[in-house]
């Protein structure tokens, strides 16, 4: 493509056959304690 | 560096339902468009970035799978802007033609104008049983610091100073075990008040724990809060031993911390502390480890204290905005955002600059993981709080998380008989992204999950309206972190 370059990304619709079970880090125990992140998180069954 | 704040959204209703929405925003001279119910993030030039909201408005019109063409985007182009765009100009049709087409290539491949699918699929993952996976100990109800901002009153949590007995930590461990279902891995905070003023407590928590892991199939992570006061060689030892992360608490600059983390005769921290975090950060090989501050209306400039904790030679680092009722005069306020907005815009660019120069940092709030990150279900139901997450008193009570401690509403069971206020953890489990209708239209919602209900509910009184800064502050952070991204991955600006 001339126009758009496209980032390397996980498609989130995939990840509905797999996904669910549970296994990553709660979000608040990482550091944050005080708001909710978790798109940094990393997911533990790929 | 270009600090401009210009972001542009667009959802697309049918019949009142929204089904699909990108999101277009420019960071430090990069044009950025994300697709957010697929998740692909697109780093476009200028002219793809002004023809998608026309295309956008002109496809409404049409019928399904019709293709919009040059002819139509050129003149309303060429309108909406005059100084970039002439009808004249001889190769504008072409590269117009050649925008539609990556356009189209994308919508072909399911990576640009997207549906909402998720919302069904929620219900059904909710539906399914949940264990808990986590537990915040609060070893102590007791510090040895006086933190102006602290959410604890000094560690006490509006309660009885108090230390964790053995016994009761012991049963905390079980009931987790036993409430984890298949879940392996589990993790346990070592939290406060602080948690090193019962820290012979913590050794044989952590010595108990390692012994159910084999018997169990379990593993635990456990991690420990400190201010460092108390921190010395004998716990940096058994840290580094037994804890997958520390967070070790330090505001930034000298004079930003001693205001806020001082000792209860009023005098500073800071050198007590720092040359300790130093060493401990660097037996943990910088890894696994995050220096964490707290950043309020005192110190709004908050990027200068990043960059003096990276300047200090920490890798690992995390600095937050003070949540604070309005009448605090610490408090973030609104007036406040749009310095804030250009904090961290300035400071993501300075850590591309120093990225590139090999000399990068980690910032928590800047870390995104778009190739591995969460499923879609962890994205779309939160934090756990209530449900897989539960606060433990010295006592034994159980909360929703650490900062509802102390709010007796929120009193949902203890460690010796389990849950008792099943309403309570149904409520929380029923906080998602989708019941939350300011979240339902936001771009951000795969990547802070509806927020933190312990924010929506000290603001607003109730878990599901989001707490307004924090939003703002958030959706900030996530562009940035994107922008950090496509920098990184050497897409070219436009």
């Amino acid at each position: 493509m001339k126009h758009i370059k496209t980032l390397q990304t996980r498609n989130l619709k995939e990840s509905m056959k797999k996904g669910g079970c549970g296994e990553c880090q709660t979000s608040c125990q990482s550091a944050c304690k005080t708001s909710c992140t978790v798109g940094n998180q990393s997911c533990e069954n790929r | 560096m270009n600090s401009s704040y210009v972001q542009k959204e667009n959802v697309v209703a049918l019949k009142g339902k929204v089904v699909k929405m990108i999101h277009q925003f420019k960071n430090n001279g990069y044009f950025i468009v994300m697709d957010v119910n697929s998740g692909s993030i697109h780093i476009v030039d200028e002219l793809v970035y002004d023809i998608l909201p026309l295309y956008e408005k002109m496809a409404k019109e049409k019928h399904e799978g019709e293709k919009i063409l040059a002819e139509e985007i050129m003149p309303a182009l060429c309108e909406e802007e005059p100084q970039r765009y002439e009808a004249d100009s001889p190769d504008l049709k072409e590269k117009i033609n050649e925008a539609l087409e990556d356009i189209h290539e994308l919508i072909e491949e399911e990576q640009l104008f997207t549906e909402d699918i998720y919302e069904n699929y929620l219900v059904d993952v909710s539906k399914r049983q949940t264990v808990v996976k986590a537990l915040c100990l609060h070893i102590a109800h007791d510090c040895n610091l006086s933190c102006q901002y602290c959410f604890a009153g000094e560690g006490e949590y509006h309660g009885e100073r108090d230390l964790m007995s053995y016994e009761v930590g012991k049963q905390a461990l079980d009931f987790l075990v036993a409430n984890s279902g298949n879940r392996r891995n589990l993790e346990v905070d070592f939290f406060g008040g602080e948690p090193l003023l019962n820290f012979p407590v913590v050794k044989k928590l952590v010595e108990y724990g390692r012994s159910l892991e084999e018997a169990h199939q379990k593993k635990f992570r456990f991690t420990l809060t400190t201010n460092g006061v108390a921190l010395n060689d004998e716990i940096m030892e058994f840290a580094n031993r037994e804890m997958a992360n520390v967070v070790l608490s330090i505001d930034g600059r000298k004079q930003v911390h001693d205001r806020m983390r001082p000792f209860p005769n009023g005098s500073g921290s800071y050198d007590l502390i720092l040359p300790k975090f130093r060493r401990f950060a660097e037996s943990r090989k910088q890894t696994n480890y995050y220096v964490r501050g707290t950043f309020t209306h005192h110190n709004l400039d908050f990027s200068k204290d990043v960059l003096h904790l990276a300047d200090l030679g920490f890798q690992q680092i995390s600095v937050e905005p003070v949540v604070a009722p309005p009448t605090e005069d610490y408090a973030i306020q609104k007036e406040d955002l749009p310095m804030l907005m250009k904090e961290y815009d300035d400071l993501a660019a300075e850590l591309v600059r120093r990225k590139k120069k090999g000399e990068g940092f980690q910032f928590f709030h800047f870390m995104i993981d778009l190739e591995g990150g969460p499923c879609v279900a962890k994205r779309l139901s939160g934090c756990g709080s209530g449900t897989e997450y539960l606060a433990v008193t010295p006592w034994g009570d159980l909360y929703p998380c650490h900062q509802f401690v102390g709010q007796e509403d929120f009193l949902i069971g203890n460690v010796f008989d389990g849950i008792k206020n099943t309403d309570l953890q149904d409520e929380f489990k029923r906080c998602n992204v989708y019941s939350k209708e300011e979240c339902k239209h936001c771009f951000a919602k795969f990547y802070c999950s509806g927020g933190c209900a312990a924010n929506s509910y000290n603001f607003h009184g109730n878990i599901t309206d989001p707490y307004e800064i924090g939003c703002e502050l958030q959706k900030k952070r996530v562009e940035c972190a994107i922008m950090i991204k496509a920098a990184m991955a050497d897409v070219y600006t436009c």
